[in-house]
């Protein structure tokens, strides 16, 4: 097995994303970074009474940057949206045992993803009460 | 993973043959004198680096074995070759002139001549990696105290073509430095021939220990040392030697000039069966040159996808281990300035994979190794949103 400084649940997370794919009729949807700059991540979320019931990525990156996108849609499922709204970047990493220094900016961007989705949900759920 | 490993990463590291570790390792154990001592072990250990000197300037046919100086390693042989030939010369002029696919280990050296007030050029090279030759012609000048061209590039295998690079540099009278690091060792030298004058050996890249590496200097051309101390190597490295690998290096050297021809067929075989089968999978590109390339050389790009993920899935997925001119799996962050230099954007780049071949690999290997590859694809564009 290799090592390159990954923890196990890295590799685990790598090996095996877990929520996978987009979900047509989503109620949030995020999507960071570049693929200019080597990785970009898309997060889709459902929403039941501001809880997060269902979420799924898709990534184009690097191990770690698909782990922690991996890692993210794990912990924010069933979480409360103004919760998912303050997961940190650190959270992240910690729940994955670590990650290199040089790669943090990837768990950066996964949480901004999960930050991403959790605005447009807040944003479309506005307009619906404004409108309605 | 019920498959057996294939490692496919021989331009990063390489096993030592065992012909040479039975051949140098009394030189471990038995005959580990210091040269420069006046006793009778210093007379074996001084015939040991001698004899060496003449296998590796038998591989490159150099005129005289005298013109191999031994180091530790490639990228203190590009750094005595660049520093010692422009610190020297530095009468002639302060500039210095490079290929833009160099090792880092040539353009850091002249990076950092820049700071003494040298100018330093790269040279274009065109999409497949061949160096731009009236760009070449055009840039140098009287005062370029050195110019260093590889031999053949590591990351895509372009060889470059030597003997035109050479009559440019030489009509100007300049010195022609190559680094022949992935080279030596898997297609013929001939630095008398070819008009090289000064070339980059490594030993582990052609089977030999870790820890020498040689520099071809031709006759007259002059050099400042960059390791002053006991004077060992006329003066040019000093340390006292590291007779095992230096050993080593020798015995590798003389097995690679018998047995190159015959084995580098041999891999050009598994090469192009490779290549065919790869180029199959959707939005698949060959980097470097389609024919003028390393024997044992095969490297990619895929569109879509990201390098290091295609090296970690290969890896534990599939046993298999290449390596990739990502920009995550390098320490800067920064996609490989090779890919970037034959005109791939940053996002082509970061998808890229490198095969190199060494003697463990068969032909039988490529049914295994072209499905690990379209498993890996497939699995990571099905991840990727683009």
């Amino acid at each position: 097995m290799a090592d390159i400084g990954y923890s196990k649940k890295v590799l685990d997370h790598f090996m095996n994303p877990r929520n996978v794919g987009v979900i047509e009729d989503a109620d949030g949807y995020g999507k960071v970074g570049n693929p200019v700059c080597g990785d970009l991540m898309e997060m889709y979320i459902k929403v039941k009474d501001d809880i997060i019931t269902d979420i799924k990525f898709r990534t184009f990156g690097c191990g770690s940057a698909i782990a922690t996108s991996s890692m993210v849609t794990e912990m924010a499922k069933g979480m409360h949206v103004d919760e998912a709204l303050k997961l940190t970047r650190n959270d992240v990493a910690t729940e994955l045992e670590g990650l290199p220094p040089a790669k943090m900016h990837c768990s950066n961007l996964a949480a901004d993803a999960l930050h991403a989705a959790t605005k447009d949900y807040k944003e479309k759920k506005g307009e619906k009460k404004n409108g309605g | 993973m019920n498959n057996k490993r294939i490692y496919l990463d021989h331009a990063s590291a390489m096993p030592v043959d065992l012909k040479v570790l039975g051949f140098a390792e009394r030189y471990l154990k038995d005959d580990f004198g210091n040269p420069s001592s006046l006793h009778s072990a210093a007379l074996t250990a001084k015939k040991a680096v001698e004899d060496a000197r003449k296998k590796v300037a038998e591989l490159i046919n150099a005129e005289n074995e005298l013109c191999v100086v031994f180091t530790s390693c490639a990228t203190e042989s590009n750094n005595l070759a660049i520093k010692g030939t422009a610190l020297r010369n530095i009468g002639k002029g302060k500039k210095v002139a490079a290929s833009a696919i160099e090792h880092i280990s040539v353009i850091n050296p002249m990076k950092e001549l820049k700071k003494s007030g040298f100018e330093l050029t790269l040279i274009p090279v065109d999409s497949t990696g061949l160096v731009n030759l009236k760009k070449l012609d055009e840039s140098l000048t009287k005062e370029t105290a050195v110019t260093s061209i590889m031999y053949a590039n590591s990351e895509i295998g372009t060889i470059q073509p030597i003997r035109e690079i050479g009559e440019i540099v030489h009509q100007k009278g300049l010195y022609l430095h190559m680094d022949a690091t992935a080279a030596a060792g898997r297609i013929p030298i001939d630095v008398q021939d070819e008009g090289i004058d000064l070339l980059t050996l490594s030993s582990n890249d052609m089977y030999g220990p870790q820890g020498a590496g040689a520099l071809y200097i031709k006759q007259g051309v002059k050099l400042q040392a960059i390791l002053p101390g006991g004077g060992q190597e006329r003066g040019l490295r000093s340390g006292t030697e590291n007779i095992f690998a230096i050993a080593g290096m020798g015995e590798a050297a003389s097995i690679a000039k018998k047995e190159m021809s015959q084995e580098s067929e041999r891999l050009k075989g598994i090469r192009d069966k490779l290549i065919e089968e790869i180029l199959k999978i959707d939005e698949t590109y060959l980097t470097g040159h389609p024919t003028q390339r390393l024997p044992h050389h095969a490297s990619f790009r895929f569109s879509g996808i990201e390098g290091e993920s295609i090296l970690l899935n290969m890896d534990l997925r599939h046993g298999i281990q290449v390596s990739t001119g990502s920009a995550c799996s390098s320490r800067t962050l920064e996609p490989s300035h090779v890919l970037l230099a034959i005109g791939l954007k940053h996002e082509e780049a970061h998808g890229s994979m490198v095969i190199t071949l060494g003697r463990s690999n068969g032909l039988e290997n490529v049914p295994q190794i072209t499905e690990a590859v379209k498993e890996t694809i497939e699995r990571l564009r099905k991840l990727s949103p683009l």
